[in-house]
């Protein structure tokens, strides 16, 4: 597998890793009333998102480059 | 003077499919996993197995998230980073690929800064386990987690055990609510009503014990993907020059491996300070 498969496959785990963190924090913060959660569970959601864009971005651009 | 050729070294080789550096790292990162791998059974079974109490039932009451989550953004940017410098060299655009290189370079340090912070505080902060209960800050309690005030006594560690011996007596200023530090009024303990005392390191649990041995071994793949990125970074030019190809091939090996850092830190950070 190439950089490019990898990188994809890396993007997907980090997607799952900002979901599952952002649901986390939000608990957290829910239980606590710790501000600070709250803040990191946002930051999480939108991170996922901005990695989303990310990935499709970079399917785009490296169109030519196999990723086998 | 004859030259050798390794063959191989830019074309796919029939039987892999792939040029031999990339086979090369491949079956490196392959026996990373079974190294990682058996420290993430390790932890399994030690948490597992714990007795009752003997375990945090969240690594975020004794480890900085904050901070953690600050790191895991760093890395998770210094992948996409390395990515784009791989990117750059197919592109032909050396230059840009040396500036995305340095900067997943200064990524890898400021996470070793960041690590370098969160340890420190763990060797400075400590737990004071008492025989008998006794009143702090309106509770009887039979374990103060706190800092060292700079009148306590020097504490020294015990030829045999390691742990810490038993101080004449210490002065802790007991955490504030969720851990944080300096709220409550410091407290005087004497050594005949300490049990054991500790600091957050190494020492202190076996949890925290497979926290420094994952993520020290961690923090070494690290530092020797810096040490590869820097070599790059200085010696980049000369290589592109003779191969272009060549250099393209180099960095895309260095590139999986540092994914492979970077993922494996995705896996230790839910597991050791959010599980």
């Amino acid at each position: 597998m190439s950089l490019k498969g990898v990188h994809i496959a890396f993007i997907a785990v980090s997607l799952l890793l900002c979901a599952g963190f952002g649901a986390w924090a939000i608990t957290d913060w829910r239980e606590t009333g710790v501000s600070v959660s709250f803040y990191m569970g946002v930051g999480s959601f939108v991170s996922g998102i901005v990695l989303a864009v990310y990935g499709v971005w970079f399917l785009k651009k490296l169109r030519g480059i196999s990723s086998i | 003077m004859s030259t050798t050729v390794i063959p191989h070294d830019l074309e796919p080789h029939p039987l892999t499919g792939m040029y031999n550096g990339k086979f090369g790292i491949w079956l490196f990162l392959a026996s990373e996993i079974m190294l990682f791998g058996a420290l993430f059974s390790t932890y399994v079974l030690l948490r597992v197995g714990a007795p009752p109490g003997q375990w945090p039932a969240h690594g975020s009451e004794i480890l900085n998230v904050p901070l953690a989550t600050l790191n895991t953004a760093v890395l998770i940017s210094s992948s996409v980073t390395m990515v784009m410098s791989w990117a750059a060299l197919k592109m032909k655009k050396f230059g840009s690929a040396q500036v995305w290189l340095t900067i997943t370079f200064l990524c890898a340090g400021a996470f070793l800064v960041v690590k370098y912070f969160e340890y420190t505080d763990k060797f400075h902060h400590y737990q004071v386990w008492l025989n008998d209960p006794m009143p702090v800050g309106g509770h009887e309690v039979t374990t103060i987690k706190g800092h060292l005030t700079a009148d306590s006594p020097k504490l020294e560690c015990s030829e045999k055990t390691g742990a810490f011996n038993i101080p004449e007596y210490v002065i802790i200023t007991p955490d504030g609510d969720h851990g944080s530090s300096g709220h409550g009024e410091a407290v005087r303990v004497e050594g005949s009503k300490i049990k054991r005392i500790s600091n957050f390191g190494p020492r202190h649990s076996p949890y925290l014990a497979t926290y420094f041995t994952m993520t020290g071994l961690h923090g070494l793949h690290i530092v020797g993907g810096m040490v590869v990125i820097l070599y790059f970074m200085l010696v980049g030019g000369a290589i592109w020059k003779r191969s272009p190809e060549k250099y393209t091939n180099r960095i895309e090996c260095t590139g999986l491996y540092w994914h492979f850092v970077d993922l494996v830190w995705i896996f230790l950070f839910p597991v050791l300070y959010l599980l």
